[in-house]
């Protein structure tokens, strides 16, 4: 019993328990419009766009956030604005877009090797080395994401599920994607120092695939879906201590498993259903 | 003198180069039922796409009434059945709402469920739209659309897709939608089922062929010019009744035959 508890007696591991639960809470909330808007590629990318974005402010000595937050906000607006014209595929023009920001952030880093933050603190993330104000920035990206999400409840319902209609309906469109385009970018600038650019994607896909699996409502979608982050965030936050893994490793296998339960069993309730 | 909800005046649309509405110009006044029948690909959507103001005309003018209220059903098969999404929350998304709870007020829950159950579907709140058959889900999006207390309702293609006896009930029920002054535009290639039993139709193939009664527009010349194919109408209970014209075909085959 007392190993079980072990690991709580460090203060770097109850802050890193906290913005684990709270990252994969706001995770898991936005990650219900990211899946829903088939727009998972685009939080993959953007995460690399803002990669670009951290290595420049480090570069320069800007403020990370800020400076990242920018170069993020930026490239959401393009990948928007990309996404909405259908001349060229809109996957082709994210992966052009965010890649060349990826790609630039590593040249940054290399060119300019004495730079303070690290390529691989940024590829894979330090949920044990963060700072009080990367912990308020999330707390704060949360309150706001929390903020934004309940005002505009049935805009952003509405044009995620029927764009077109919504628009005739009174619905400005062009705001709400924007809305959720900063909300997006600010997430994935808050939890990007804690679970890494390569893995992100997964903490945006994953809890809201399991919420999927289990509802057909969308508003309980939102609701299990954060509770899911939250709860797969503390759990692998808590297995990576014992199984000495990398913290974002361990989220994401451990959502990665709660995804085959829920698949299994729900597959199995069908078919169920089905033969009786 | 009523004041026209919409007038489109010698209204062009295209996609690129491409002319998908030439020169059409009508009126929608309150208390309209108008049917658009056309062949696929005739700007019968662009059409309403301009009425809507979603794609702005190359040349002429589209005029909507001041602060003008349309609920617009858009076709079936543009809806992702697989979004979490239940019956009332499809109805409930198109409420504008000035509060900061997103959660619906007890009065705009008897709300929704009182039109639910004016539009026949009610008890279904509860239940993920892709359980419903094709009529209860038009009519769902219909309660949608209605939600707004809209002053011209818009459909594309309602019937598309539907049984008969679906039909009828969505004739049915835009008749009895439209009686009390609700203006009503709906789409349609269904000529027998739908398009006949309108008080006004519009035929479109680009340009307007011919508008007014099922009577006056359901005549072979005009079928041809719109659907670009022989038809003779017939009349069975005082109604027009549109079949595909093979005479000219089989006299070619027979005479191929005994050739």
């Amino acid at each position: 019993m007392e190993s079980l508890l072990d690991p709580f007696q460090y203060l770097f591991f109850q802050k890193g328990m906290l913005v684990a639960t709270i990252a994969g809470a706001l995770c898991g909330v936005v990650g219900v419009y990211v899946v829903l808007r088939g727009m998972s590629y685009i939080g993959h990318g953007l995460s690399h766009a803002i990669f670009g974005g951290a290595a420049a402010s480090s570069i320069i000595s800007f403020n990370y956030f800020i400076g990242a937050g920018l170069w993020g906000l930026v490239s959401a607006l393009m990948i928007g604005k990309v996404t909405r014209r259908k001349v060229i595929g809109s996957d082709a023009a994210i992966g052009v877009i965010t890649t060349a920001s990826f790609a630039l952030g590593l040249a940054l880093f290399a060119t300019f090797g004495s730079a303070r933050k690290s390529v691989d603190a940024v590829l894979f993330g330090s949920i044990l080395g963060v700072s009080s104000t990367d912990i308020w920035a999330l707390v704060g990206m949360s309150s706001f994401t929390a903020a934004v999400l309940v005002l505009n409840y049935r805009p952003l319902l509405f044009a995620t599920f029927d764009p077109d209609v919504a628009a005739v309906s009174g619905v400005n469109t062009a705001r709400v994607d924007a809305l959720l385009m900063l909300v997006l970018a600010g997430s994935i600038l808050v939890t990007m120092k804690i679970i890494g650019v390569l893995l992100i994607a997964a903490l945006l896909v994953i809890p809201a695939s399991i919420a999927r699996l289990l509802t057909n409502s969308f508003a309980r979608m939102l609701s299990y879906s954060g509770v899911i982050g939250a709860l797969t965030g503390a759990t692998g936050m808590y297995l990576s201590y014992h199984l000495n893994v990398s913290a974002g490793a361990s989220i994401v296998l451990v959502g990665a498993v709660v995804f085959v339960v829920a698949f299994g069993a729900t597959t199995m309730k069908r078919q169920v259903v089905v033969v009786g | 003198m009523s004041v026209a909800l919409v007038a489109m005046h010698r209204v062009s649309c295209a996609y690129g180069r491409d002319r998908a509405l030439e020169d059409v110009s009508m009126v929608v006044e309150p208390g309209d039922f108008i049917g658009i029948v056309g062949p696929s690909g005739c700007g019968k959507t662009t059409l309403l796409r301009s009425i809507l103001g979603t794609m702005q005309p190359c040349d002429g003018q589209v005029v909507r009434r001041e602060r003008l209220k349309i609920g617009y059903v858009p076709q079936v098969e543009t809806v992702d059945w697989q979004f979490p999404v239940t019956v009332r929350e499809v109805v409930s998304m198109a409420k504008p709402t000035s509060r900061w709870s997103p959660w619906s007020t007890r009065e705009e829950r008897s709300t929704v469920d009182a039109l639910l159950e004016r539009l026949g579907v009610g008890g279904l709140a509860h239940r993920h739209i892709r359980e419903l058959s094709g009529g209860q889900q038009q009519r769902v999006f219909i309660a949608r659309a209605l939600l707004r207390a809209p002053e011209l309702l818009v459909l594309d293609e309602p019937t598309s897709g539907v049984d008969v006896r679906t039909r009828h009930e969505m004739l049915h029920l835009l008749a009895e939608l439209n009686e009390p002054g609700l203006a009503v535009l709906v789409t349609t290639h269904d000529l027998n089922g739908l398009a006949a039993h309108l008080p006004h139709l519009m035929c479109l193939n680009r340009r307007v062929i011919a508008a007014g009664a099922p009577r006056m527009v359901l005549n072979p010349r005009v079928l041809e010019a719109t659907f670009g194919a022989p038809m003779a109408v017939l009349e069975h209970a005082g109604m027009p009744l549109v079949v595909d014209d093979y005479t000219h075909f089989n006299d070619q085959l027979f005479r191929t035959k005994e050739a």
